[in-house]
């Protein structure tokens, strides 16, 4: 097939010429400032301690001049405090694990999720899927974002889709063979885990119907996509987004896989200086900034997403005019991304905190093994977490990974070392040692 | 009536055993009786010696997790059949064992010896004080020096 033949899902918006899309996003911003202006106290004051009011704000120019929105205000309004509608109107809500227990909330109003689906739908389209492909969506479905979101577009396209969620390999690949699945939404190491284990099932790719596969939620390489799709048989594209903004669907690669095009109607990109926070020009890395020009619950100014990336406004070979953003290079703080969960240090550091008493020295160890990742975290022996019995030892174990578990949603293991055992450089411990190799 | 044991977390890494009894042995500290603890990632070294507190600081200084807990020794007959009579009297006043160990020793007035730890130690403690069984302080433990 011919990639200019592959289908748009809106063509109209995704085709537009750079300067109607202009006119469209200056219209969109207003109104989006005039909003939050009016309805979010907190952001509000944010605003006026800056001496802006709503009509300072014409055009997308203006956007470097407002206050950014980071992951701590939304910690500071916990749990509604930036919507910009009554709950009333709210027909969802999202949340992420966050430090000390408190989560990160989004809402979404009934259009919200219309627009998401939409945005989900121009994804999947343009990764080649339509009306006659059957799903899989192995996100998982709940709080996190990922399922429901995938799980919305491919409805909207009119494809079959199949709930599959998380977990249980063995019933994946199963059913990816029995019922034909042709496109396959996942986290990419989860995509090369099954890859890995078709052989265990006495199966091949031979045996699957797979066509496309839209992988996310976590930052992954060239060439594990080469990997995945010579594994699996597809063709795979990497979708990226965060609930902060949306969910999946902010932008996604095209056939054509020269960068992800963010969809410039609904969300406007920024790349900020890490130490500055000044835009900086294309094509120079930094951290990406998102404002949402086209969402009611919960609108977001210049969120800081923590993500290292660059961005062009050269139009794509596809023929979309969206700007299109690199893969992410990394994170502009210490969040992890494992089995597509955030985790941030602190997160276990505070657990820890809890049950030890004082904060022990630990260190947390992330590799992918047989393509999955796998976290440790080493906690070095104090007097209060020792006994001179095996039993209590287990006890004391198993209650801190039980606890780190519950906080972060994942699985971990815990072990337990001799003080000092942990090399510290300056008598600082390095927290977080990542083996993978993307 | 109680003697104090020594125990020390130690990861299971080869050599680390003989280093940690080799600091012991720097110190001129002697071992009555050992046992460890295993379990896949690490053991729980527990020594009964002729000076606590001094190894408690000496392996303090090495870095180790260490901690002193009062056991109870039991003196026996070095012959078939005599630990079985003291298990038999724990079970009679409903001691549960954490843990226990062995060793056959050559002081002049027994030639075996039983540490155990048990649960509720203090009231299982004032039980055996009633009993036949004879319990050894850590008076006793010093003709083994």
């Amino acid at each position: 097939m011919s990639y200019l033949n592959r289908p748009y899902w809106n063509r109209a918006i995704e085709t537009i010429s750079r300067d109607e899309l202009t006119v469209i996003q200056n219209q969109r911003l207003r109104s989006t400032v005039e909003k939050i202006y009016s309805r979010v106290p907190y952001y509000r004051s944010k605003m006026q301690e800056k001496g802006l009011l709503p009509a300072d704000i014409k055009t997308v120019e203006d956007l470097k001049n407002l206050p950014f929105v980071t992951k701590q205000d939304l910690r500071d309004t916990y749990p509604y405090g930036l919507f910009a509608e009554p709950l009333d109107a709210i027909s969802r809500i999202h949340a992420s694990s966050g430090t000390t227990g408190k989560q990160t909330v989004v809402g979404y109003t009934k259009r919200d999720l219309d627009l998401w689906s939409e945005c989900m739908a121009r994804c999947l389209m343009m990764a080649g899927a339509d009306h006659t492909d059957i799903v899989q969506v192995c996100y998982g479905y709940g709080l996190f974002t990922g399922g429901l979101g995938a799980h919305g577009g491919a409805e909207l396209i009119g494809a079959s889709v199949i709930p599959a969620s998380t977990g249980n390999t063995r019933r994946q690949l199963t059913m990816m063979k029995d019922f034909g699945s042709t496109v396959l939404c996942c986290t990419p190491s989860y995509a090369l885990y099954m890859g890995d284990s078709l052989k265990d099932y006495g199966m091949t790719k031979k045996d699957l119907k797979l066509k496309f596969g839209v992988f996310g939620a976590e930052p992954w390489s060239v060439n594990m996509r080469h990997e995945i799709e010579d594994r699996l048989g597809l063709e795979a594209f990497d979708i990226y987004g965060l609930s902060e903004i949306m969910g999946p669907s902010v932008s996604q690669d095209c056939p054509y896989h020269a960068g992800l095009h963010v969809w410039e109607d609904a969300f406007l990109p920024e790349i900020v200086d890490t130490e500055t926070f000044e835009p900086v020009p294309d094509g120079v890395l930094g951290e990406l900034v998102f404002t949402t020009i086209d969402k009611e619950g919960m609108p977001l100014i210049r969120y800081r997403t923590r993500d290292i990336a660059s961005i062009t406004h050269e139009k794509c070979e596809c023929g979309r005019v969206h700007a299109r953003m690199s893969k992410l290079s990394g994170r502009s703080d210490d969040m992890l991304i494992i089995r597509g969960v955030n985790v941030f240090p602190s997160q276990i550091e505070s657990v820890l905190l809890e049950e030890a008493g004082a904060a022990p020295h630990y260190q947390i160890i992330v590799d992918r093994i047989n393509n999955l990742d796998t976290m440790t975290v080493e906690i070095e022996v104090s007097e209060n977490l020792f006994s001179d019995y095996v039993k209590g030892m287990e006890v004391t174990e198993n209650r801190i990974r039980a606890m780190i578990e519950s906080v972060l949603g994942i699985s971990c293991k815990v072990r337990l070392v001799e003080p000092k055992s942990i090399p510290r450089s300056e008598g600082k411990a390095k927290r977080v040692i990542d083996k993978r190799v993307l | 009536m109680f003697i104090t044991q020594i125990s020390a977390f130690i990861e299971n890494k080869p050599g680390r055993l003989a280093e940690v009894i080799g600091w012991l042995a720097e110190d001129n500290i002697n071992i009555h009786a050992l046992s460890i603890a295993d379990t896949t990632d690490f053991g729980i070294l527990r020594l009964i010696v002729s000076d606590a507190v001094g190894a408690q600081k000496l392996l303090k200084n090495h870095n180790l997790t260490v901690k002193l807990t009062d056991v109870i020794a039991v003196a026996l007959e070095h012959k078939p059949g005599s630990l079985a009579v003291v298990l038999r009297e724990m079970e009679k006043i409903n001691a549960s064992i954490e843990y226990m160990y062995a060793f056959t020793s050559h002081s002049a007035h027994h030639n075996a010896m039983v540490i155990f730890r048990l649960e509720n130690q203090d009231e299982a403690a004032e039980k055996l004080k009633d009993s036949d069984i004879k319990l050894i302080g850590s008076e006793a433990l010093k003709e083994l020096d």
